[in-house]
């Protein structure tokens, strides 16, 4: 029981990570219909910027509860700024030059992207992973009772409580833009009809590039947390983030943001009880096998809209 | 799923010199490029005693603003100001006149490996390369039947190369001495090549049956999937694959049983010859040459039969197709399993020249420099796979060759490092400049009287 408990809060945790990635793959899927390959490289482009950042601000654990707290708001903030600048010229230079042009140019074009993201940071900084004495240090045992006995002891780390509240925050946050304000209504008309939403005035450009935006700004987010949550990073984390993150999208439905977040908790959930129960070596095969079946069995998602074969 | 509009021409239409128009979008620019470019490169982490430090490099962040705030204001003078010709989208010519000389092409081509081994100046280094071109053109032919002829976008493709190669690395090392004694090694890549073939061909159904119903990008995520998969199995069974260590020693392939050895019962001595190593690197050039043509061959011939149409049919319209009745489901599967059929045989080619196999080479990045080949060449174009495989290895070989660079730059400067950063930009750029690949027309597979060329506008992508 006690095990268990363990294992859900891990996998909440890197289920919500996971979720704030799939957000950002479900928008962009969403209103252009392709998938952004480079998005879980500006994910690991965000981990590399705020690792950057706490360096050069000099945080470590031992600095006192509120300057770590009010550093951390100008990390999420620098890491922001900077992936959603990658994402605008990403979408800027490979995309948009290409929409409408044949189906596999995007996909083409996106790998492409996504290579060059990769390889840049590679040269940039080196291949080698990059590890981080933990910043947020401490945490709750829960069930101490248990302790006393010598058992298993639950462990709920001030950081997995960092991740949670932030992602509740941010996501009602995007809810709210998405479904309050005018730039998420020009949003759902352009995922509803393209053409006619710019025949009724709305700048697609700019809606698409806030589209891309946002995604960054979340998965920059998403990036500080599983940096900070696993104290290391490399060049290479972004891919398979990114596919796991993408599954998760595709299980929620494609298109659907509360989705993409319950696609992440699932994925995350059963990447943690499968590591945790059968193997660990084969913890990405669960999430590709999810991911096949998800596609097979339930491709419109959760919380989709099925798909409609037109002739 | 909204259709997207055509973007509307990045930059604004007509465009004299309006100078604070420019002066504000380079500086736009260069902010941008110092944004991206300022923390990840103006900053270098390095590990020291334990924790990181940072290394401060803005001279290096500057000279590469400048660069980009300079080739934008350089495209501004000199491109973006001159009147733009719009492009006309009608098809001129639905046919165009088929090229006269285009029939000589492929001949002349195909005459040219054959005498390429002993062309004065060809050393083994050039017949290496030719090897790895080779490997890739029969890789990108087999995949241009699953991606070119019947639409299926197959980002995957790897794992049937891997299959191939483990076969034969199994079959040779451990299997068939066992089975068959020691006597069999020499033989064991002639008999394992069609095993090889067939195992693939086996995988290619398996994978290929639980994806039938997706369609364009799910077709290709899910086959991502599948081929990452058969990599962390390869890694993970250790018992049976060797886990990331791989399978050494597999044997080199023999002349139809005379090993390239020294002294007598060799190659060499057979034929009344000066031993040399080169023989064995020719003759397993002459190999993948004669695989690669028969891929060539059965693709082409294949295009004539039923199945063949019915893979072109489907790439045109699934729905078409299936109200015409035709099996879309077997029609899909044969696809995927001779696709993969000549992944696996070219797999064995790759353990018996290596004679090394471990997950290392298996890794999606192959998977997308194959499609990479077959989406440049143009899809469903047999030459403009030969085209794009040289222009892409032949890439990756050049900058082994830039040594002159290292003189230039600061020390440390390595262009091996920056290979696959170049292809990955060259690949964006080509897309923008030419989507639908270098060989822009198509051979028609039926013709009433005469045969004429026909424009790729003309011919669908698929669906899945």
């Amino acid at each position: 029981m006690e095990y268990f408990l363990q294992q859900l809060i891990n996998g909440i945790t890197l289920g919500s990570i996971y979720g704030l990635i799939a957000i950002g793959y479900t928008m962009v899927y969403g209103i252009i219909g392709m998938i952004n390959f480079a998005h879980g490289d500006v994910f690991m482009v965000g981990g590399f910027v705020s690792l950057i950042a706490i360096v050069a601000l000099g945080i470590t654990g031992g600095s006192g509860f509120f300057p770590i707290i009010l550093a951390l708001v100008l990390v999420v903030f620098i890491a922001m700024i900077i992936a959603s600048a990658y994402n605008w010229t990403v979408e800027r230079v490979a995309y948009r030059p290409l929409r409408g042009s044949f189906r596999l140019a995007p996909l083409i074009s996106a790998i492409g992207m996504s290579i060059v993201l990769q390889e840049f940071v590679r040269i940039a900084q080196d291949g080698r992973p990059k590890p981080l004495q933990p910043i947020v240090t401490g945490g709750y045992e829960i069930m101490s009772r248990a302790a006393a006995q010598g058992e298993f002891i639950v462990r709920l780390s001030n950081m997995q409580i960092f991740i949670i509240i932030t992602t509740l925050v941010l996501m009602a946050l995007f809810t709210a833009i998405i479904t309050r304000t005018s730039l998420g209504r020009a949003q759902r008309s352009c995922e509803q009809d393209m053409k006619m939403a710019s025949l009724l005035g709305i700048d697609i450009n700019k809606t698409i590039s806030i589209t891309f935006i946002m995604g960054a700004a979340l998965a920059a987010v998403a990036g500080l947390m599983f940096f900070l949550y696993y104290g290391v990073t490399d060049f290479y984390v972004g891919f398979l983030a990114g596919i796991k993150a993408f599954t998760a999208a595709v299980l929620g439905g494609i298109g659907s943001i509360p989705g993409a977040m319950i696609g992440g908790l699932i994925i995350g959930l059963i990447e943690v009880f499968w590591s945790a129960y059968f193997t660990i070596e084969y913890k990405d095969v669960a999430a590709f096998a999810m991911l096949a079946a998800v596609l097979i069995f339930l491709p419109q998602g959760i919380l989709g809209k099925p798909e409609v074969e037109k002739v | 799923m909204a259709e997207v509009p055509k973007s509307t021409n990045v930059m604004p239409e007509a465009r004299s010199i309006a100078a604070a128009a420019i002066a504000k979008d380079v500086l736009f620019t260069a902010v941008i490029a110092f944004i991206i470019l300022g923390p990840i490169v103006g900053l270098k982490t390095f590990a020291i005693s334990g924790s990181l430090a940072l290394e401060q490099r803005w001279g290096l962040v500057t000279v590469f603003v400048a660069i980009v705030a300079g080739g934008r204001l350089a495209y501004h003078l000199l491109v973006w100001n001159k009147p733009q010709a719009r492009p006309s989208r009608a098809i001129s010519a639905p046919v165009l006149p088929f090229m006269n000389y285009a029939k000589y092409i492929a001949p002349a081509l195909v005459a040219f490996a054959i005498i390429l081994p002993f062309i004065p100046g060809v050393d083994r280094r050039i017949v290496d390369l030719a090897i790895l071109i080779l490997t890739y053109i029969m890789l990108g032919w087999g995949l241009n039947i699953v991606v070119g002829l019947a639409g299926l976008l197959d980002l995957g493709y790897v794992a049937f190369y891997a299959v191939g190669a483990y076969a034969y690395a199994l079959l040779a090392t451990i299997y068939l001495p066992a089975w068959f004694g020691d006597g069999i090694v020499p033989w064991a890549f002639f008999i394992t090549l069609p095993i090889a073939g067939v195992l693939a061909a086996l995988w290619g159904v398996i994978l290929g049956f639980p994806v039938l119903r997706l369609r364009g990008d799910y077709l290709a995520i899910v086959t991502l999937a599948f081929g990452e998969i058969v990599r962390v199995v390869l890694i993970n069974w250790s018992d049976f694959t060797g886990g990331p260590a791989g399978i050494g020693g597999i044997p080199r392939p023999s002349f139809f049983g005379l090993p390239f050895i020294e002294g007598e019962g060799g190659f060499a001595a057979f034929f009344g010859l000066d031993f040399k190593p080169i023989h064995r690197i020719i003759f397993l050039y002459y190999v993948i040459l004669v695989l690669a043509l028969f891929t060539n061959f059965v693709t082409m011939r294949l295009r004539r039969l039923p199945v063949g149409r019915a893979w072109e049919a489907l790439r045109e319209d699934e729905i078409a197709c299936r109200s015409l009745g035709i099996n879309t489901t077997s029609t899909k599967l044969t696809a995927f399993a001779i696709g993969a059929m000549f992944a696996g045989f070219a797999g064995s080619f790759f353990a018996t020249r290596q004679g090394f196999v471990s997950p290392e080479s298996f890794v999606f990045l192959e998977s997308f420099i194959i499609l990479s080949i077959v989406v440049l060449g143009g899809l469903g174009s047999q030459i403009g796979v030969v085209v794009a495989a040289i222009v892409i290895i032949g890439a990756f070989e050049v900058f082994r060759e830039l040594n002159f660079l290292k003189a230039v730059m600061p020390a440390g400067f390595d262009p091996v490092q920056y290979r696959m950063l170049a292809v990955g930009a060259a690949l964006v750029l080509i897309m923008r400049w030419k989507p639908r690949g270098f060989v822009t027309r198509r051979e028609p597979s039926v013709v009433l009287k005469e045969k004429k060329a026909i424009p790729t506008d003309l011919v669908a992508e698929g669906h899945g």
